[in-house]
């Protein structure tokens, strides 16, 4: 019998033993490599081919494999040159020139001309491209006003659209138009996704399902080569997981941190916390089709009842700021300065509920539980439910899973819901007004205009906005639209996401961008 | 006995093929398709249906049913679109990661489940008993996942003796002792609630046999308490826990999925909750009939294993 205990617990000390004998019997002071840069991604990536790929987790590795014709400029979301070393737009805004910069090379070694540059939105948008099968290219509709791509010369292409369209240029500095090599592509085919090649600060070198993804220094970079040896992508997606590998010393970046372990890595001088706004808006479309929301009493009594300050500082904490209108801050060329966030006051939404002839009516208000961009929209959802009925409005809310959420929400809301949470990430101002506040943009016309907001106005002025190849012309009508939309109040305005990230303290020049891209080039890791 | 396991094989067949149709008609049933997981806010009903052609998924539902199935017959088991590569290197690739976690914990369940029961057993009310039987009720109760969490806050971000996630060292490593690393918490993590089960079915089993009057002939006949523990009794005891550790290892593979979360590990769990997420149905079909099928197997050798064990069973 002594057998048998003596027996279990030499099976418990072996047990504790292994463990011990195979980490070495020394504490594995996870110290990453110097010049080796280790990030804590949030999935696995679906494809390393931009034109594949719609997340922008994705995008965090594809911005340092590829360059696009244009990019934003450090810290902006204004576009600078790029692969392209200038443009001409004609008069009338259909026709783009570009100059494209000479003795680029892909990282497999053929030339970037105009030829490449053709090959790329050819196998986007040209359904008998030889190439179109290695698709399918989800986001091709970005360059759907692209009527063809015409080689000049060696370094000078052409691209005609089929009407103004003056978001083309940011766009083209979206990863949708970054620049992939034809010579890898006609090589792997429908593989090139897993055998990135590009012109970019690095290159590919592996990728390991569901463990990593490793690019190199590209020493000939054009701009200048990377600081960095290498960079390991490792997808971790559990949160708390990700924040224990932080805290190891596992990894040395990780963005998307939950807002619960900010505190505690602002706090700790061994990790240094970055945060910047982004071009992010998280707001409720209020349906305008039916009581109550059809009245503009209504609709500003709900943007008064929110308590946005406790949502952005309790629930949120600190990880957003408070939204003034449709349009995110992180746009600062286009963005009204001017205008106010609705202040939170619950008497006036009583009174103008009142006026509304509102008389205690159940609202039905649609909640995802989670979803891309969406923060943490159950929580979010219950303060707004308790604030509303702070003011007497009696809110019925019903919770769907993100896809079937979408499903429910973009053919949208009469005869279902009176309100709906929505966030939208875009590259350009003009994308989100264009797609959901115009008359044109209801559901029924392939939009998404789920509220039915209809302002002749607005639609005037974003048609205008479309066509003027001006910067100042686009803004003045970008400010003026914000002031209407924000009168008008065909949504509730909530708050606008800062992205954040942590670092190590041994990370250097590393900034989070507008554009929520992850731009790696200048960071330094001795 | 190979006529037997011929048959067993047979039978599965049909079961595995059941499987593909209802996994099929849930996956068509539940709201949502792989064009507006992709697209996400820019699903319009013209790019959903404008990728849903190029996806294949213009097709009715029997259609491609039948397809599928054609293919399947044929090896081929389809192109995942979430992963844009072939089901089957994915789902064999992440399958194997699942093995070596999952035959860990069941080596680790096996091993201390039937140690802590006849300890309990042999001690029945004894102390050693009374805290044996305390830790199984606790294994029993908790949450595998929060344990899990636990054990990453304890072993790797305080002490540092082991590391959080993954399955290798993301720089350096790859060797079998890295591996051995990566792998002690989750197998440990996972192991935890067959162990409480195994150990609680044995003790039971042990003190139905130790009453037996056979083994107080054993006993009589003057043989050491060890010999008549070991020969006599635990392999009569073995004969009913074999089935249940069969079933366990059913359940360790769907316990992977927490598991696989929680420590990123690279198995087919996590594979299966990515692929429902993005509805990815080829990949959800390749995934649950591998998994289907080593069900089965595992549930075949452990009757295999008790036909070898029970004379009763022998023909």
């Amino acid at each position: 019998m002594t057998g048998i205990s003596r027996a279990l617990k030499g099976a418990l000390a072996a047990l504790a033993m292994a463990g011990f004998a195979v980490s070495g019997l020394q504490p594995a002071a996870a110290q990453t490599p110097p010049n080796v840069l280790i990030v804590g991604q949030i999935a696995e990536p679906k494809s390393l081919d931009p034109h594949a790929v719609t997340a922008v987790n994705d995008f965090r590795i594809l911005m340092n494999v590829y360059d696009g014709l244009v990019r934003y400029r450090d810290g902006t979301l204004e576009v600078e040159p790029a692969l392209a070393t200038g443009w001409d737009i004609s008069e009338d805004g259909k026709t783009y020139t570009f100059r494209l910069r000479q003795g680029v090379t892909f990282h497999d070694g053929s030339p970037f001309n105009a030829e490449a540059v053709k090959f790329n939105f050819d196998r986007m948008l040209d359904e008998n491209h030889p190439y179109h099968d290695t698709g399918p290219f989800p986001l091709a509709f970005f360059f759907s006003a692209v009527e063809a791509v015409t080689v000049e010369d060696e370094h000078t292409v052409t691209f005609t659209l089929n009407e103004p369209y003056a978001p083309f240029l940011s766009n083209l500095a979206y990863p949708t138009g970054l620049i992939v090599s034809p010579a890898a592509v006609e090589e792997h085919g429908k593989d090139f996704g897993r055998h990135p090649s590009g012109t970019g600060p690095f290159r590919f070198v592996e990728w390991q399902s569901n463990t990593r993804v490793v690019v190199e220094r590209n020493p000939d970079y054009w701009d200048g080569a990377p600081a960095l040896e290498a960079v390991v992508f490792r997808p971790i997606t559990d949160a708390n997981t990700r924040v224990a590998e932080m805290l190891a010393g596992g990894i040395d970046l990780m963005v998307e941190v939950p807002p619960d372990n900010i505190a505690r890595f602002a706090e700790d001088p061994a990790f240094k916390v970055h945060e910047q706004a982004g071009p992010h808006v998280w707001f409720l479309i209020l349906n305008m089709k039916e009581p109550p929301f059809d009245k503009k009493a209504a609709r500003q009594a709900v943007n008064y009842a929110i308590n946005k300050q406790a949502l952005v500082e309790n629930v949120l904490q600190g990880t957003a700021e408070i939204a003034a209108g449709p349009t995110p801050p992180a746009f600062a060329w286009a963005y009204n300065e001017a205008l106010e966030p609705y202040p939170h006051d619950p008497q006036k939404a009583r009174e103008l509920l009142e006026e509304a002839g509102y008389n205690g009516e159940e609202v039905v208000f649609y909640v995802t539980e989670g979803g891309s961009g969406m923060l943490d929209p159950v929580a979010m959802g219950t303060a707004i439910q308790a604030d509303l009925a702070a003011v007497g409005m009696n809110v019925k809310i019903e919770t769907y899973e993100w896809n079937t959420f979408l499903g429910e929400v973009n053919p949208g809301l009469e005869g279902k819901a009176d309100m709906a949470e929505m966030a939208w990430m875009t590259n350009d101002p003009d994308t989100l007004p264009y797609l959901t506040l115009r008359t044109d943009a209801f559901p029924e016309n392939g939009g998404f205009n789920s509220g039915y907001y209809s302002n002749p106005e607005v639609d005037t002025i974003l048609e205008q906005a479309r066509q003027a190849t001006e910067q100042e012309e686009r803004a003045a009508l970008y400010k003026q639209m914000q002031e209407i939309v924000h009168e008008d109040a065909p949504w509730a305005f909530v708050a606008n996401w800062k992205q954040n990230a942590v670092s190590t303290a041994r990370v250097e020049n590393f900034d989070l961008q507008p554009s929520f891209f992850l731009l790696l080039k200048d960071v330094a890791k001795p | 006995m190979l006529a037997y396991f011929l048959k067993r094989i047979a039978m599965a067949v049909p079961v595995l093929w059941g499987l593909t149709v209802i996994v099929f008609l849930i996956m068509a049933l539940i709201p949502g398709d792989p064009a507006t997981a992709i697209l996400g806010a820019y699903a319009t009903p013209e790019n959903v249906e404008r990728l849903n052609r190029q996806l294949g998924l213009d097709r009715t539902l029997p259609e491609q049913y039948l397809i599928w199935l054609a293919n399947l017959l044929q090896g081929d088991f389809g192109r995942s679109y979430s992963l844009n590569r072939p089901v089957i290197d994915e789902v064999l690739e992440r399958f194997n990661a699942t093995l070596i976690l999952a035959g860990a914990a069941l080596l680790l369940c096996t091993v201390f489940g039937l140690l802590a029961g006849i300890v309990s057993a042999v001690r029945q009310f004894g102390w050693t008993d009374r805290i044996v039987t305390f830790f199984v009720l606790i294994g029993i109760s908790m949450p595998s996942f929060w344990l899990g969490l636990l054990l990453i806050l304890v072993f790797a971000v305080n002490l540092r003796l082991l590391p959080p996630s993954g399955m290798y060292a993301v720089y350096g490593g790859g060797d079998l002792a890295d591996l051995l690393r990566h792998l002690v918490l989750p197998a440990v993590t996972l192991a935890v609630v067959a162990t409480g089960v195994i150990a609680r079915l044995t003790r039971a089993a042990m003190l139905e046999v130790l009453r037996q009057d056979y083994i107080r002939t054993a006993r009589a006949k003057g043989l050491s308490e060890r010999r008549v523990i070991y020969r006599h009794a635990f392999k009569a005891a073995l004969v009913s826990v074999i089935p249940v550790i069969g079933i366990q290892a059913g359940f360790v593979l769907g316990g992977a999925v927490y598991i696989e979360t929680v420590f990123q590990w690279p198995g087919i769990g996590r594979m299966l909750v990515q692929a429902i997420s993005t509805r990815d149905l080829l990949l959800v079909q390749g995934g649950v009939l591998v998994v289907a099928a080593s069900y089965v197997l595992f549930n075949l050798l452990a009757d295999l294993a008790q036909h070898a064990l029970d004379p009763r069973l022998k023909t």
